[in-house]
């Protein structure tokens, strides 16, 4: 068995921030990509433009970049808000970001730009014919969009959805660099007080390379759920 | 007195914590950076422990408030003070000039010098422009050692800056440094005690000059927490009088 | 230029932060960064072709160890390569003895050596799909002419796989851009190092990090109008005939 100088529960621990941090972080990212891929496809100029620039910008800079600046920048930049309020108003409060809101926040941000992309592509897939039809039988906008665009559009996003996690998944190791405890974070310290990186660097590699199996699988059947109807794409 | 409304919200999970205006003094959260042998490091379980982890709660308890401590990455320290994220900083700090004009300290309440550590088979003559010529230099980034050597030799030899203790003594030891830059305690004890490998001192203790060096490691607290500094102090030097923080200083660096 | 830097110092005269000590930090960072990446991008592109060609080959033992290699490198974080080649080789019993350890000693050739393997892996899997996708008629067509297999790979296949990756390979120089940033650490001085560097020494986040952002902005730019440029070039024949 391999010994692990007792790091085996803080490792533990490690992965299940790792897995907490990643789905909350798609959660978010959905969220926000449903509306990055509605302002772009919006005939207002303004939602369209806004949209715009959030993508570039989230796409032009590094994860890790965008990260430390929300981590050292974020905090300092509500503080001033706070201070603001508290000169203006005598309002005392102070809202304090702690690391793992604040990795969620930054990593669902950077992956509802890309979401973003996925979803616009997918909802120009969905036949407009359909989208007629639906209208003409009535439909409110609202259902046609439950009912016709987001089950067709879905068909077309998951491959673009699975490949957004598997980066996602890879992205979270970065917020070990910013001090967040995750199983990169934990594996690190471990290796250097034991001075083994290769035992608990292996550990971590092989953990990261289980969920990303897992997923894949679970992908591959969400597609086929949506592909009921259609035949298996060639 | 000023009015202070105590407003309580719930912001995606952020917590709140509403300030106070009365001179009592509350319950503290104290950042600190870890690893950073002896003076605060944690035990594979994940406890934290160390002279200032010890001092720190025996000054709370003398205090008379609860303590809890925030790991918090050094390049971050002070922002995260700035930022509220904790209450004081109890982590090793020096006591100089460029950190005053960003945060209060307490009287300092250890003097450690800061030392020259390189391999034993590392031949360096007094560290100067010319010996450390060419050489890699470790150092942990953003402390005053940092800053010392950047300014001193940042142009003769190459610097290399870790973002804690533990990942410099890592690369000491596979020989990727000629010589790191470091409080001579930790040095001490993570280098000349370490069994992997085989270090020296190079060189003096070095103390001076003053606008780097400072007057010792301090608590640091925001400018306008004069009260809780002031507690502070009074706790420290009941603790020196009373033999506690003899006690403490002798566990982790043994009897002088 | 001397009077360009009298001017610059005149304009930094009263600015704590961005001092001509910082923006040579951020040069220095810049070279850092544009060397990484270029190298392992050029390496990794090399290294590809041959594994994209073999992944897709009928012979079990030379297309499992090269799926086995581009899924473990593509399913793992950069981060703990890195970790792993950069703390890794230190371990390998007597390597400091040998002449190797002169170049693995700086941090610099264990990273680009993380950041090969880990494009490399990227760009098989891309060329390996674009080779697939390429158009039975074509493939039929060779073989009409009496093509052997090696020709027929080198005269139609792939420059026909290389049009159709394009797109995805100019992501992936984007990607490479953004992922070099973990550089910095592995003590790396690279342009995220040098932000870095100025942020723990002003205690200065925005100042340090939006500055360095914008030049990874205008990079990725930079990337992005030169691929537009190629494919324009190289796959205007794909284009629907206008009129």
């Amino acid at each position: 068995m391999i010994d692990l100088h007792g790091y085996g529960p803080r490792l533990a621990e490690g992965a299940l921030v790792t897995i907490e941090l990643a789905v909350l972080s798609l959660a978010l990212a959905i969220v926000l990509g449903l509306i990055t891929a509605s302002a772009k496809m919006s005939r207002s100029w303004l939602a369209h433009r806004i949209g715009t620039l959030y993508t570039t910008i989230i796409r032009g800079v590094p994860d890790l970049v965008l990260m430390m600046l929300m981590f050292f920048g974020g905090q300092i930049g509500i503080n001033m808000f706070t201070d603001w309020l508290y000169y203006q108003f005598d309002i005392d409060i102070f809202i304090n970001v702690n690391e793992f809101v604040a990795g969620v926040i930054t990593i669902g941000l950077i992956f509802g730009a890309y979401m973003g992309e996925t979803f616009r592509g997918a909802f120009l897939a969905v036949d407009s014919g359909q989208i007629e039809a639906g209208r003409a039988y009535g439909m409110s906008q609202w259902l046609v969009f439950r009912r016709i665009r987001f089950p067709q559009m879905m068909r077309h996003a998951i491959p673009g959805l699975s490949n957004n996690w598997m980066v996602l998944l890879k992205t979270t190791a970065l917020v070990s660099v910013i001090g967040l405890s995750d199983m990169v974070r934990v594996a690190s310290e471990a290796s250097k007080a034991t001075r083994e990186p290769f035992t608990f660097m292996l550990i971590v590699a092989v953990i990261y390379l289980l969920i990303a199996s897992v997923s894949e699988w679970g992908f591959a059947r969400l597609q086929k759920r949506y592909n009921v109807g259609y035949r298996e794409a060639d | 007195m000023k009015l202070h409304k105590i407003l309580s919200l719930g912001v995606l999970g952020t917590a709140l914590i509403a300030g106070s205006a009365s001179a009592e003094v509350r319950d503290i959260r104290i950042g600190v950076d870890v690893p950073y042998e002896p003076m605060e490091y944690r035990t594979p379980e994940g406890e934290l422990t160390g002279f200032d982890i010890e001092l720190g709660n025996a000054l709370c308890a003398e205090i008379g408030i609860e303590c809890e401590w925030v790991v918090q990455g050094w390049d971050g320290i002070i922002p995260g003070l700035m930022a509220r994220k904790y209450d004081a900083i109890m982590s090793s700090m020096t006591i100089n000039e460029q950190r005053r004009e960003q945060v209060l300290f307490s009287d300092p309440y250890i003097t450690p010098p800061s030392a020259w550590f390189a391999p034993a088979d590392v031949e360096i003559g007094t560290p100067s422009e010319e010996t450390l010529e060419g050489m890699t230099i470790g150092v942990q980034r953003g402390t005053l050692q940092d800053n010392y050597v950047t300014d001193m030799y940042g142009d003769v030899a190459d610097v290399n800056r870790y973002a804690t203790a533990d990942d410099m003594v890592l690369d000491m030891d596979a020989g990727r440094l000629d010589a790191v830059f470091l409080d001579f305690p930790i040095g001490k004890s993570t280098l000349l005690d370490s069994e992997a490998g085989n270090y020296k001192v190079v060189g003096e203790m070095i103390t001076e000059p003053k606008e780097y060096f400072g007057e010792g490691f301090g608590i640091a607290f925001r400018q306008r927490d004069q009260e809780l500094a002031q507690a502070f102090n009074e706790a420290l030097d009941t603790l020196q009088e009373n033999g506690t923080y003899d006690e403490i200083h002798a566990k982790y660096f043994g009897e002088e | 230029m001397d009077a360009l830097m009298t001017w610059l110092e005149a304009q930094l005269a009263d600015n704590s932060i961005f001092t001509l000590q910082t923006f040579g930090y951020y040069g220095e960072g810049l070279t850092t960064t544009v060397q990484l990446v270029f190298l392992s991008l050029v390496i990794g592109l090399v290294a590809a072709v041959p594994l994209a060609i073999g992944r897709g080959s009928k012979r079990p033992w030379v297309k499992w160890p090269i799926f086995a290699y581009t899924y473990v490198f593509r399913g793992t974080p950069l981060l703990v390569q890195l970790y792993l080649i950069y703390y890794g080789v230190v371990f390998v019993e007597g390597i400091q003895e040998t002449w190797l350890w002169v170049i693995l000693e700086k941090p610099f050739v264990p990273a680009l050596i993380a950041f090969t393997l880990n494009t490399a892996a990227y760009t098989t899997e891309i060329f390996h799909g674009a080779i697939q996708a390429t158009p039975r008629g074509e493939i039929e067509a060779a073989r009409a002419y009496g093509m052997s297999r090696r020709l027929m790979l080198r005269r139609i296949v792939l420059p026909s796989a290389f049009r159709r990756a394009l797109p995805a390979y100019g992501n992936e120089v984007i990607f490479m851009l953004h992922a070099s940033a973990i550089a910095s650490v592995v003590t790396i001085m690279d342009l995220t190092g040098a932000a870095r560097f100025v942020y723990a020494r002003y205690y200065a986040p925005f100042e340090a990090f939006l500055f360095v952002a914008a030049i990874y902005l205008c990079l990725t730019f930079a990337i992005l109008y030169f691929f537009r440029w190629l494919e324009r070039r190289l796959l205007a024949h794909l284009k629907p005939a206008s009129g």
